[in-house]
């Protein structure tokens, strides 16, 4: 399936590049008298991202464009053409930004935001465009930008609870902190992505046969690795050591597949509807929905099936449960199958949410999703679900007042004050914790 | 193929300060881990403090090499007791969930552009080396034969950087053989007996995290003396490899974290370098040089989960020390 996936990526990509340099060739000849760039920087690198900034086919002068990542940063401003151009060390990922502030009165960039993240593919020059429109910036209340973060937070909360659920279980009834659960994550996602890009099927049957990969994953993990482990006696502690193990090996082996990129799945960045101060896109409505239904069904499994109240009995107490004649390792295997396909549907979900579908995505969830379940209490189903609404709020509304790239340490700080004040989390027992 | 380059490349690791700065890392999660039985995940926390620590106290303040030493060896006693006081009393996979957050918290405040103008954001520090170089005994000129041959700066750090893990070791080593690394030794194997026996449990918790934290603090420093300080080093992904070279040694000896990270080392080296010319020379079709590299990490994950399952006790661990607490 590999080569299918670079092929299909890179080809038009290829074009748009070739598209660029022709274009760029044919403004250097037109305007061949005319001044060089106005300001470039880094030309002592052999790699350049460039751009041109306008607006209605009007070139835009001294609008500031800066470049990070992997460890370098520049900034220009673009020239009276409105071209820029930045040198960078190395063929790597690049966050682009172009400051608002900068542009004329009443322009805006409207598609996509004012950062673009971009990567080089075969050739030493990138082009990076943003596209502009009319508009205002920056004129959205407090009340309504607390309203459209509550909603996000909710979201994000609710794909955490997916997750975190499955975290919550397998800790219950096995007493493995599991870290590999991140990886369980992004399976789905990247299964997603084969099977409705690389193979072209419709995004809801590549969604489901995801979830139904990751459950058999899940199956696959217990029977082959974990069940052995515990039979052979293995305490907690080194089989947690184990799930970090198998969690870097994985984590890697995803990127060895699918490489360091960041592809998007199909109708990821739809338009956003307008509900008052809301503005949802149409996939963050269905992602709300599908995590509730499927939160909803998992609470009746729990509560109302005989094998989910065998699965509370086992959480309980393991020996008290295999005494009154319930087969432990078969709940344990369908809690295991059961967490797998919520983490890959969690996945999916997440790759719609930041947008995008990378080999670390899970693993950069994995520890909101540990402060959630340990917020609501360790090995408690349903404090799990607490928790990941709290963390997926606290996230989202700390950026009203915390810089955006802070947001994580606000939910990780709420952590640690928790375990401070009460250890056993919200709904947790005391017992669990000596 | 070029035998002799990979070998040397290889080799040139067996006392690089890298080598140095893992080793003493994991000899103090040797300590927490090994000998006390705390899961810290936070090592990586602990040793950005140290390379930032020391790194800002010049650049910022421009304070002499010790001084700039205890700043960050004070940053890690606080964040130890930070991490310490709400953990301690509680199960042990809660301190490996707080450490592991705690470790992210600084990794995250070091990254973020709020406080670029001291931190350097993502690009990281750095032109912090004079003051250490300056305390260089040695004339110029080259010293060592073959692949250990370098210059003068760089045989100056090689040779401070092994004096302190030599000197740590050997201290590790005593103290675990007092009356304190007794008590220190019980509370892993049994927490209550001890408690029983009138210790105060809580406090040699927090002595040890501190003692290990600082141990990892100053790893930090000699990390950051041969290259740039940057955030991004310091992820949870460290952490974890440090434990692959604690679990490599054996997780309760002196030894085993030291001899653990040169093996870890030179053989991440040879690998790496193997891959790459057999890729070069069109060994591996299936393989491009970029794959080679992350190949290294996927087995790095599988040595871990068989040296646990196999072989917890490490290479020169004691099966009747059992490495692991229950």
């Amino acid at each position: 399936m590999q080569p299918t996936h670079t092929a299909q990526r890179y080809v038009p990509r290829m074009l748009v590049i070739l598209f660029v340099t022709l274009l760029a060739a044919l403004t250097m000849a037109t305007f061949s008298a005319g001044s060089a760039h106005a300001d470039e920087v880094g030309t002592e690198f052999d790699f350049t991202i460039s751009g041109n900034v306008q607006f209605d086919g009007e070139a835009l002068g001294d609008v500031a464009i800066a470049v990070s990542g992997n460890g370098y940063e520049a900034d220009t401003v673009t020239d009276a053409d409105g071209r820029w151009a930045i040198g960078v060390p190395e063929k790597s990922t690049y966050e682009v930004t172009l400051d608002e502030e900068t542009l004329p009165e009443g322009v805006v960039v409207t598609e996509g935001s004012n950062v673009i993240e971009t990567e080089f593919g075969l050739t030493d020059r990138r082009s990076v465009n943003f596209f502009l429109g009319e508009g205002v910036r920056n004129t959205v209340s407090f009340f309504d930008q607390f309203v459209n973060r509550f909603f996000n937070g909710l979201n994000f909360g609710l794909l955490l609870a997916l997750a975190a659920i499955g975290v919550s279980l397998i800790f219950g009834t096995t007493g493995l902190s599991n870290f590999a659960h991140a990886e369980l994550i992004t399976f789905g996602a990247l299964m997603t992505l084969v099977f409705s890009v690389n193979f072209g099927l419709p995004i809801w049957l590549a969604i489901l046969i995801a979830i139904a990969l990751s459950g058999a994953l899940g199956f696959s993990l217990d029977a082959v690795l974990w069940k052995p482990l515990r039979r052979k006696g293995v305490a907690v502690i080194p089989l947690m050591i184990v799930s970090i193990g198998l969690s870097l090996a994985l984590r890697y082996l995803y990127q060895y597949f699918f490489g360091g990129s960041t592809s998007q799945l199909p109708g990821a960045g739809m338009a956003d509807l307008k509900f008052g101060p809301i503005s949802l896109s149409p996939i963050d409505l269905a992602s709300m929905g599908i995590s509730i239904v499927v939160l909803l069904a998992v609470a009746y499994f729990l509560l109302r099936t005989r094998i989910g109240k065998a699965t509370r009995a086992v959480s309980d107490n393991p020996s008290l449960a295999s005494a009154s004649g319930i087969d432990v390792d078969n709940v344990i295997r369908i809690v295991w199958v059961v967490g797998a396909a919520l983490a890959g549907l969690s996945g999916v979900l997440w790759a719609y949410f930041r947008p995008g579908v990378s080999w670390d995505m899970g693993f950069q969830m994995l520890l909101l999703v540990f402060a959630a379940v340990t917020l609501g209490g360790l090995g408690t189903a349903f404090g799990a679900l607490v928790g990941s609404l709290i963390v997926g709020l606290f996230v989202e509304l700390s950026t009203l007042w915390l810089p955006s790239d802070m947001k994580i340490v606000g939910a990780l700080v709420i952590l640690i004050l928790v375990l401070l004040f009460r250890p056993q989390g919200i709904l947790g027992r005391k017992e669990r914790i000596g | 193929m070029d035998w002799g380059a990979i070998f040397g490349n290889a080799a040139v690791e067996l006392i690089s300060p890298t080598t140095a700065a893992y080793a003493l890392a994991a000899l103090g999660l040797a300590v927490h881990f090994g000998y006390t039985g705390l899961l810290n995940f936070g090592q990586a926390g602990f040793m950005a403090l140290g390379a930032y620590g020391y790194a800002i106290s010049i650049l910022t303040f421009g304070f002499p090499v010790w001084g700039a030493f205890l700043v960050g060896v004070g940053a890690s006693v606080i964040f130890a007791l930070i991490l310490g006081i709400p953990t301690l009393r509680l199960r042990a996979d809660y301190l490996a969930i707080v450490t592991i957050a705690a470790a992210e918290i600084v990794r995250l405040l070091f990254t973020t552009n709020t406080f670029a103008a001291v931190t350097g954001s993502a690009n990281g520090l750095s032109g912090y080396k004079n003051e250490f170089a300056a305390l260089n005994p040695l004339a110029e000129g080259s010293y060592g034969f073959g692949p250990f041959e370098n210059n003068a700066y760089d045989t100056w750090l090689r040779i401070v950087a092994w004096s302190i893990v030599i000197l740590a070791a050997l201290f590790v080593w005593q103290i675990m053989r007092s009356p304190w690394g007794r008590v220190i030794k019980g509370i892993r194997e049994d927490e209550d007996a001890v408690r029983a026996l009138g210790k105060n449990v809580y406090a040699y918790k927090m002595q040890s995290l501190i003692f290990g934290g600082v141990l990892g603090t100053i790893a930090g420093m000699i990390f950051a003396l041969p290259r740039a300080v940057v955030p991004s080093n310091y992820q949870t992904t460290l952490t974890f490899f440090i434990y692959a070279i604690l679990l490599l040694g054996g997780a309760a000896t002196v030894l085993g974290p030291i001899i653990g990270s040169m093996i870890f080392w030179v053989l991440l080296s040879f690998f790496s370098g193997f891959i790459s010319r057999a890729v070069e020379a069109g060994w591996l079709p299936f393989m491009t040089a970029i794959q080679g590299g992350q190949l290294r990490f996927i087995l790095v994950g599988l040595a871990i989960m068989l040296i646990v399952i196999f072989r917890p006790q490490g290479i020169f661990g004691n099966k009747k020390e059992l490495a692991f607490v229950r």
